[in-house]
């Protein structure tokens, strides 16, 4: 066992029963917000007792545990509580699972971003089950007057070894009265139980009923329903509107127009939002609603040059033609190796704007009042939305409460959540709960897209085909996509990285894997290429790499490790077919790091009609300990399939500042059709703190299939989507 | 405004609304069941999938004056206690990340499975393919189809 200090505040370790959880405010509660199954009425106990924050003990043993982040599909709804069981020692089918609201005095980092959920919540999550276990240990001792280190627990029962037992909820109520322990024993790793053990969704089987799980279907007496209309295109203002027809609709309460970013109020990095100001349809009900939107006549006037496509791409090229005044790194002399090159391989790749495109387009639920304001609705920053609805509606942000909803996908996009402000500045101007609700059409068109870049690698190989010299340029929207101290930095001795930046009205954010998403595709295809310039096998090249920097770092700054990274190329190659001539079939491989986590993915694929049809994907990763197989199969499956699909299909383009694209008959996303046949995960075993597991598995896909495609067809795919940029059926289903 | 009766998962219910309502907001808005969801509006996504005599039809794109003496089953109806062999496969599987489009999936995969209880990968595919899930369970969707399929 280790022991830790607790580093818990008193805050954290009520025991009333006002700190049951945020959720019962807006009733969402398991009990609350569904039909409880005869098997969940079985389980209710008298009575409950607050242990500390993140559980509560039932009479009869049942423990409430609650899930401090949102849930955007990542499963940490499942992942985090399986966590605070693990120490607690409690039977995981005698667990109940609720979702905390926002509660910054209790929980830290309420946030979903960054892969970094339980990474950043593995201590606490972990110290709150054994000082719950503590606590109930020390009151069983009391009880039975024997030392607390004579006692064992399983499975929710403390042992004596004079044959004494109780359960959990028979001492709940004593230990609801115990001290908080000032230092706490954690469990060594190799008992984990809960941790390790595939474990099923917690809210499967909700999902699978139609439960009312999402904010989209949030209900509240007396709500109504707002949508907005926003400029149509990236550079249009509001100029006026004529409502006279809209306004006479039925079930229309209202029209006015907002500005949910007010000048001279106090903003922060998630207050991206291209369109501040809007204009808002309230009434009764969702159709009535979207028919006034559509019977609006809006005059918009132009703020700023609406951009094309062809121009900022021009653009982005043109900032990769020249050196950064200053390069982010720079070892030893590029100049030089390039000049003395027996070889030199250059090659530019670009990937367009692409937009989240979650399936529960964005919306949120605010009820504002003189005095505070309610909200609810799926954001991946509660935090952040709580201290901007604060400042622009002039509400102390204790007066204002945010209850995390399910969110039907998030991949960066709620993290921006100004559609949180908006609904409480309508709500608060309707004088009545409302529910925002985005069309399709809305939410496509609003902006905070992965930006548009480009980059452009050049290697240098002497006459032994090593690597002497390598430059990466890249430019992009709002920002550059190079990681300068990623790899192959650190594994070459003459190395030069330039970053350049693009301005534009077009808004961008953090879209999964953010940067990593574009470059790691660019990298290792580029790789690939070079391998074989140098008439190396790709892994076996990338490997020589590794063992560089494994024997020989160049440069002190290298963020990654290199044993580990070669651990995962290794792994992937001993699992897949790599290096059997099989007739028809192509291979590509790829490895990338980031949000902790390294990634080797091979793929195979065969040509039909034209188009690539991925059989298999093998991925390798060393994500540290994994708490929840299950879901950990889950997010490197999905995140496979998402990588596969934005860089095979998705593609935003603009017209003078209009997008192009707009729902999903103009807009592709991977389809059943195209997703792989079969995908085959394999983690690296290890003793490592969890580390990322949501964004990890999507970058480097792309460039496995790029090169595959390669092996197929030989062309070097460098644009995205590159069903647009390589031979292949158009067809769009 | 009309008055329409329409027949959901087995009740009769009397719907005052414009006759041009599609039933997404029907289900949604009026009867309160928000199992069916809203995903493109324009029948592109397959997330409203609902059965209408029992034929995988999209709620979107279905106006309620259309509807008539049809009997309509959500995702609510489609199944007493969760054990339609669809979603208890869909569990065996841990098919849902999110989960928002799996309401859809999980209709049209029974309606699937009621025309053609065995379906093939291709026929599988091709049924499904309406159906987009921005999570990426595709793989496992066409698992829990065969699982169900096979228990059917």
């Amino acid at each position: 066992m280790t022991f830790f200090k607790t580093n818990y505040n008193r805050r954290s370790f009520l025991k009333s029963s006002a700190a049951a959880g945020g959720g019962m405010l807006l009733g969402f509660s398991w009990l609350a917000s569904c039909t409880p199954t005869d098997e969940q009425l079985a389980q209710i106990p008298e009575e409950w007792f607050n242990i500390n924050a993140f559980l509560k003990i039932g009479d009869n043993g049942i423990v409430t545990i609650m899930s401090p982040n949102p849930e955007i599909g990542q499963n940490v709804k499942t992942a985090m509580p399986m966590i605070v069981a693990e120490e607690l020692d409690v039977d995981w089918s005698n667990v109940v699972v609720e979702q905390a609201g926002l509660d910054t005095a209790k929980y830290k980092r309420q946030l979903a971003g960054g892969s970094q959920s339980i990474r950043q919540g593995w201590q606490s999550l972990r110290m709150a089950g054994a000082t719950a276990r503590r606590m109930l240990l020390e009151a069983a001792a009391k009880e039975w007057n024997v030392p607390v280190a004579e006692l064992t627990t399983s499975k929710g029962i403390i042992s004596h070894p004079s044959g004494k037992t109780a359960g959990y909820g028979d001492m709940a109520s004593a230990a609801a009265q115990v001290p908080v322990p000032e230092g706490i024993e954690l469990k060594d790793t190799k008992d984990f139980k809960i941790i390790g053990t595939p474990t099923k969704n917690v809210d499967g089987p909700k999902i699978t009923k139609g439960e009312p799980l999402f904010g989209l279907d949030y209900q509240k007496e007396g709500m109504l329903i707002a949508m907005i209309v926003h400029p149509p295109s990236f550079g249009m203002k509001l100029k006026s509107f004529d409502d006279t027809t809209a306004r006479a609709m039925p079930g229309i309460k209202d029209i006015f127009t907002i500005d949910s970013l007010p000048e001279g109020v106090e903003s922060q990095w998630s207050d991206v939002n291209a369109f501040p100001q809007l204009v808002a349809v309230v009434g009764n009900s969702t159709w009535e609603v979207m028919k006034a939107k559509k019977a609006l006549i809006v005059e918009w006037e132009v703020n700023t040059k609406g951009e094309n496509t062809v121009e900022y791409k021009k653009g982005l090229t043109k900032l990769i033609e020249k050196s950064a005044e200053e390069p982010a790194r720079k070892d030893g002399s590029p100049e030089e190796a390039f000049k003395n090159a027996s070889k030199i391989i250059e090659k530019t790749y670009s990937a367009p704007f692409i937009a989240h495109n979650t399936m529960e387009p964005m919306n949120f639920f605010a009820h504002v009042s003189a005095d505070k304001a309610e909200l609810a609705g799926p954001v991946q920053t509660p935090e952040y939305l709580s201290k901007t609805v604060s400042n622009v509606l002039g509400l102390p942000e204790e007066k204002i409460s945010i209850m995390m909803t399910r969110m039907g996908g998030g991949f960066g996009r709620r993290l921006y959540g100004h559609f949180g402000v908006e609904a409480a500045v309508i709500s608060k101007k309707a004088n009545a709960p409302v529910k925002l609700i985005y069309t399709r059409e809305d939410d496509m068109t609003q902006g905070t897209y992965r930006p548009a870049y480009e980059v452009k690698y050049s290697a240098a190989l002497d006459e032994n085909n090593n690597l002497t010299g390598f430059k990466v340029n890249g430019a992009g929207i709002h920002e550059s996509p190079v990681f300068e101290n990623r790899f192959p930095a650190g594994t070459v001795n003459n190395y030069v990285a330039d970053k350049h930046t693009l301005d534009s009205n077009i808004s961008t954010g953090a879209w999964r894997a953010p940067r990593s998403n574009f470059i790691a595709c660019a990298e290792q295809s580029f790789l690939d290429e070079v391998a074989e310039a140098a008439g190396k096998d790709p892994i076996e090249f990338r490997l020589e790499l590794f063992n560089n920097a494994i024997a020989n770092p160049v440069g002190e700054d290298n963020d990654y490790d290199a044993e580990r990274y070669a651990g995962v190329l290794k792994l992937v190659k001993e699992k897949s077919n790599w290096g059997t001539k099989r007739e028809g079939v192509y291979s590509g491989v790829s490895a990338y790091y980031c949000h902790n986590s390294y990634v080797a993915q091979i793929i195979d694929l065969v040509m039909e009609n034209g188009q690539p049809k991925v059989q298999k994907v093998w991925c390798a990763i060393d994500c540290g300990i994994v708490v929840n197989p299950e879901g950990a199969l889950n997010q490197i499956e999905g995140g496979i399939i998402d990588g596969i699909g934005h860089a095979m299909y998705s593609n935003m383009t603009f017209t003078d500042g209009v997008p192009d694209q707009n729902n999903f008959n103009n807009y592709r996303l991977i389809r059943h059709k195209e997703a792989p046949v079969e995908i085959e995960s394999f983690f690296v075993k290890s003793d490592i703190d969890p580390t990322g597991l949501g964004e990890p598995s999507l970058p480097p896909v792309a460039a496995a299939l790029s090169n595959a495609i390669y092996a197929a067809t030989g062309t070097r795919v460098t644009q995205q989507p590159f069903v647009d940029n390589v031979n292949l059926d158009k067809s769009t289903l | 405004m009309a008055q329409f009766t329409i027949n959901i998962n087995g009740a009769s219910h009397q719907i005052d609304v414009a006759a041009d309502t599609p039933m997404l907001w029907v289900l949604r808005d009026h009867i309160k069941l928000v199992g069916t969801k809203y995903g493109c509006g324009i029948g592109e996504c397959g997330a409203c999938t609902i059965h209408v005599d029992g034929v995988a039809t999209r709620a979107c794109s279905l106006p309620i004056s259309v509807v008539g003496d049809s009997k309509i089953t959500t995702i609510e109806g489609l199944s007493e206690n969760n054990d339609h062999p669809v979603q208890k496969a869909w569990i065996e599987h841990d098919v849902p990340q999110c989960g928002y489009c799996q309401s859809g999936q999980i209709m049209n995969a029974a309606a699937l499975l009621e025309q053609n209880p065995s379906p093939s990968d291709t026929e599988i595919d091709t049924a499904m393919n309406g159906n987009i899930c921005r999570c990426g369970t595709y793989t496992r969707v066409k698992k829990a189809i065969k699982t169900a399929s096979s228990q059917g």
